[in-house]
């Protein structure tokens, strides 16, 4: 390493170093104060002076109340959290499955089969909403949990199976083989020996599938019509506003509270979440 | 206990099993009906819907292109479009050089650097929706914060229209999605910084190479390839992009900031008109096809290579 002088390491590292984490972290701060204060600081205007613009002395769980009391979040977050992780454990089975056969086994198409899952995992939601709406209702899943819990994975499963099929093409072809000459079928070799093996990879794509399902928007926008069903992104934007008033401190609580298990299953698993994330983009 | 006669049949269907072209066939087969379910059938029914007058309750009549027509000659949809393209082209300059440069800052050593190498990806996780209401009402007219700031420090006399005039809120857009897809760049790049080895780095500095020069004849060819794959990513979801607009400003105001997604929601599905709605979304697919035809040349080169 060369040596640095001391402005040098302030002005080259520091400070832009600073910068970015206060432009990355503010709206999150920002969202947790709106929360905390009471209605009477929060809508003071742009012009006026204000005491404390950055953190309140009167901090309040008024919003938090009447967000959980008179609104349906918490079953919002149910809803969420359940449709998230049914989907993500269809996906990465499916995931699984396909990603060792297009890593493993020699079959007829299996570079086309590979190249159409691929350019599967690069169609955008906002392609295929209009008829995929009319499909749903046609299947009678409009405005039931299976609605997304079966399209969720559309985006999911070419995820899983890019990763995990990347990931099975590390393991030795050995260890496979060893099972298969002790009697093994190629089956019990798959289950027992390689997904074992293959942990690590399964908990990065599972990970990353989570909090893309946590994320996801316009299905369940379109999908989901009763109150209780909806999922929290969507709850909070069509029923946080009512009429043209902006309940600024609830929405900002529930933006908060909606955030805080996708942030917590990532904080426990950044190092699986990170290897999914740029897993993701290795060809 | 299994009866004999199961018996038999289970170990018929592990025999079955046995061979390769079976075996793959059943274990392709759900990934394979469900991503035929929910994307090549609405693909077709989609290409079928934007030659039709479809709308809620009326299957409506073949119209020919007469969708698309009348989609190119919208202002509004010339507008819509025009944004996508600002809007994808600006976003991901940004992302990406912002996103390089965090990179470069987050691979050196200092102290909490886990701690805030993963603080940093938050933006990533928080649900875009959510996270693009903080910024709403950090934009509000009335009661924005930047506002109160610019004005408190003396910088601006009149508040600044960051969302009520159409200019504004695309680079206020801008401005968001680039503060929740940079750090997909960062990491993604540092990934790839982490994998360069040290000592090329010294062998320059020895040969009296300065950081500059470093970076751009040492770090950069070897970020190129993974540097071109997040791209491809991020254009297709900016390009492609609904949440932020939708929740940023609606498309408002008057209609002057609608991307091509929230334009066809808008006139599909707030409006009913299926078949319209269905044309306008496949505006976005040349680009998209382009995207991933290139995306798909340039991996069959590195495999070939």
């Amino acid at each position: 390493m060369l040596i640095e002088r001391k402005w040098k390491k302030w002005v080259t590292f520091y400070l832009p170093m600073a910068v970015f984490i206060v432009f990355t972290l503010f709206p999150f701060y920002w969202m947790a104060v709106t929360a905390l204060r009471p209605d009477a600081e929060l809508y003071r205007t742009w012009r006026q002076a204000s005491a404390t613009p950055f953190w309140t002395l009167e901090p309040t769980l008024e919003h938090f109340k009447g967000l959980l009391q008179t609104t349906a979040f918490p079953h919002w977050l149910w809803n969420t959290m359940l449709i998230a992780i049914v989907s993500t454990v269809i996906s990465l089975i499916c995931g699984m499955f396909a990603g060792y056969a297009l890593a493993r086994l020699k079959f007829r198409g299996s570079e086309f089969l590979g190249t159409a899952i691929f350019i599967t995992y690069l169609v955008p939601q906002t392609l295929l909403f209009i008829p995929l709406a009319d499909i749903i209702r046609d299947m009678h899943l409009g405005n039931t949990p299976w609605a997304l819990m079966l399209t969720y994975p559309t985006f999911l499963i070419p995820f899983c199976t890019w990763l995990l099929m990347g990931y099975f093409k590390t393991i030795p072809k050995e260890l496979e083989e060893c099972a298969r000459i002790d009697g093994a079928t190629r089956f019990g070799a798959m289950v027992r020996i390689i997904f074992p093996v293959a942990v690590p990879g399964i908990l990065s794509a599972g990970i990353f599938a989570f909090t893309l399902s946590w994320n996801e928007f316009i299905y369940a926008l379109i999908f989901m019509s009763s109150a209780e069903l909806k999922t929290v992104p969507v709850g909070v934007v069509s029923e946080l506003i009512r009429g043209d008033i902006f309940y600024w401190g609830q929405l900002m609580a529930g933006a908060l509270l909606g955030s805080v298990p996708v942030a917590l299953v990532y904080s426990f698993f950044v190092e699986y979440y990170v290897t999914g994330l740029t897993g993701s983009v290795k060809g | 206990m299994a009866l004999p006669g199961e018996r038999v049949r289970v170990s018929r269907l592990i025999r079955t099993l046995e061979s390769e072209k079976l075996l793959a066939t059943a274990l392709l087969t759900p990934g394979v009906v469900i991503l035929a379910l929910f994307i090549a059938y609405p693909f077709v029914m989609a290409l079928w819907f934007s030659l039709t007058s479809i709308r809620v309750g009326d299957v409506g009549e073949f119209v020919g292109l007469a969708n698309f027509a009348k989609a190119w000659s919208d202002t509004i949809f010339q507008t819509a479009f025009k944004n996508t393209v600002f809007y994808t082209f600006w976003a991901t300059v940004f992302k990406f050089s912002l996103g390089m440069w965090l990179a470069l800052l987050l691979n050196r050593h200092f102290r909490f650097k886990r701690l805030i190498r993963a603080s940093m990806l938050l933006p990533f996780i928080v649900p875009t929706v959510l996270s693009a209401f903080a910024w709403r009402w950090m934009f509000d007219p009335t009661f924005s914060v930047m506002n109160w700031v610019l004005f408190h420090s003396g910088l601006i006399t009149d508040r600044l229209p960051f969302l009520s005039d159409g200019d504004w809120a695309m680079w206020c857009a801008v401005l968001v999605n680039t503060w929740r897809g940079m750090p997909f760049f960062a990491i993604t790049l540092l990934a790839g910084l982490q994998t360069i080895s040290p000592d090329l780095h010294e062998a320059a500095a020895l040969d009296g190479a300065s950081g500059w020069h470093r970076f751009w004849h040492v770090t950069w060819p070897l970020l190129l390839p993974v540097t071109l794959v997040v791209v491809v990513f991020s254009v297709i979801q900016t390009f492609s992009d609904f949440q932020l607009i939708y929740v940023l400003t609606g498309g408002g105001p008057a209609n002057s900031t609608h991307l091509i997604a929230t334009y066809a929601y808008q006139v599909g599905v707030a409006s009913g008109l299926l078949g319209e709605g269905a044309a306008l979304s496949l505006f976005m697919f040349p680009v998209l096809f382009a995207v991933v035809w290139f995306q798909l040349r340039y991996m069959k080169r590195i495999e070939g290579a």
